[in-house]
């Protein structure tokens, strides 16, 4: 969907933590996605390339971590995963479910590569 | 060179949701409830506003924000046409509103006396959903010629509203609609939202939507 939208967000925010600690790059960046969250990797890496040039950021390595939508039963309070949607609880067939993870898009952390010798 | 995991864990959208709560503390300071009206295109929703608006504007003040993707104004001029305060914001092609369009929108508005701000989000099932834009109540529209299958094909932004309007029943004897269907993803979705099947055009079961509409203002005043 709006990928270019996210992937901005995305190099601002790493950006913003590379300088605040002094980076000289990023080396790569670990992000999470919900699997209800309808955003592609491949597509967010794809604009990344093109808008991550000549920043902090540049020719680092995106990282995908996917997690499974979980719900919970509202009837009988099992809670489970599942990978398509809209499928009733396989304890008791109720379909009233509440999400409970799978919507998310998480920058996890950043991997930065710093010059010693300023540290010191 | 030494290297150091830096950890973050932040929502990427939270630039849109931090400004999306700032702009619902400005509706709620004001007493205006505000609405973020989202559909496919077609489904009627510019209808459902006029209609809306020929209810209420003599018991409310309204105002409307228009979302499109191309800088027509057709929708703006029929809604100006009734003497409503309203603003069109152009996306420039992007596929949804957010909250910073939003907020430069009502910012041209004159919001002095308005009880009511209905915006009217880019006609998109996939997007919309996941930008809050300061709403204090999100509503789809869905319609009978769309097929009954949506929610099953578009689940998010089912998710995430108070109220889901089925617009078009006129036209239920004409097109394979299965209800029962329709409402069962629903319900899976999004257990026990208000649901108003009716038809802008011959405003059959419009009165219930008005009704819970008049409901929400009580509650903001």
């Amino acid at each position: 969907m709006h990928e270019l939208a996210v992937t901005e967000s995305l190099l601002n925010t790493a950006s913003e933590y590379a300088i605040k600690n002094n980076a000289q790059k990023v080396i790569s960046l670990n992000i999470t996605i919900g699997d209800l969250s309808n955003i592609i990797g491949d597509s967010v890496q794809f604009y990344w390339d093109m808008i991550s040039e000549e920043t902090i950021c540049e020719n680092s390595l995106l990282v995908f971590k996917r997690i499974p939508a979980k719900f919970l039963c509202q009837a009988c309070g099992n809670d489970f995963e599942i990978q398509g949607e809209l499928l009733p609880c396989p304890k008791c067939s109720s379909m009233d479910l509440k999400t409970i993870r799978g919507d998310e898009f998480l920058l996890e952390s950043i991997e930065i590569e710093k010059d010693l010798e300023e540290k010191e | 060179m030494n290297k150091t995991t830096i950890p973050i864990v932040k929502n990427i959208l939270n630039a849109n949701d931090q400004i999306a709560e700032e702009n619902k503390a400005f509706f709620t300071n004001k007493n205006i409830l505000a609405i973020n009206v989202m559909a496919s295109p077609g489904s009627g929703k510019t209808s459902l506003i006029l209609k809306t608006i020929e209810h209420l504007s003599h018991e409310c003040n309204i105002a409307v924000i228009e979302g499109d993707t191309a800088p027509v104004t057709i929708d703006a001029d029929k809604i100006s046409e009734l003497n409503i305060p309203v603003i069109q914001i152009n996306t420039g092609g992007e596929c949804h509103l957010d909250a910073l369009m939003v907020r430069n929108g009502f910012s041209q508005l004159d919001l002095t006396n308005v009880d009511l701000i209905i915006i009217e989000n880019v006609g998109n099932l996939v997007c919309p959903a996941a930008f809050h834009l300061g709403e204090h109540f999100s509503i789809v529209i869905a319609s009978i010629p769309e097929g009954d299958d949506k929610p099953y094909k578009y689940p998010n932004i089912y998710r995430r509203i108070q109220s889901l309007i089925l617009n078009k029943i006129d036209l239920q004897p004409y097109v394979d609609f299965d209800m029962d269907y329709f409402r069962k993803g629903i319900e899976a979705l999004n257990p026990g939202v208000s649901f108003f099947p009716l038809s802008c055009k011959t405003d059959e079961g419009f009165e219930d939507w008005i009704n819970w509409l008049k409901d929400k203002l009580q509650d903001n005043n």
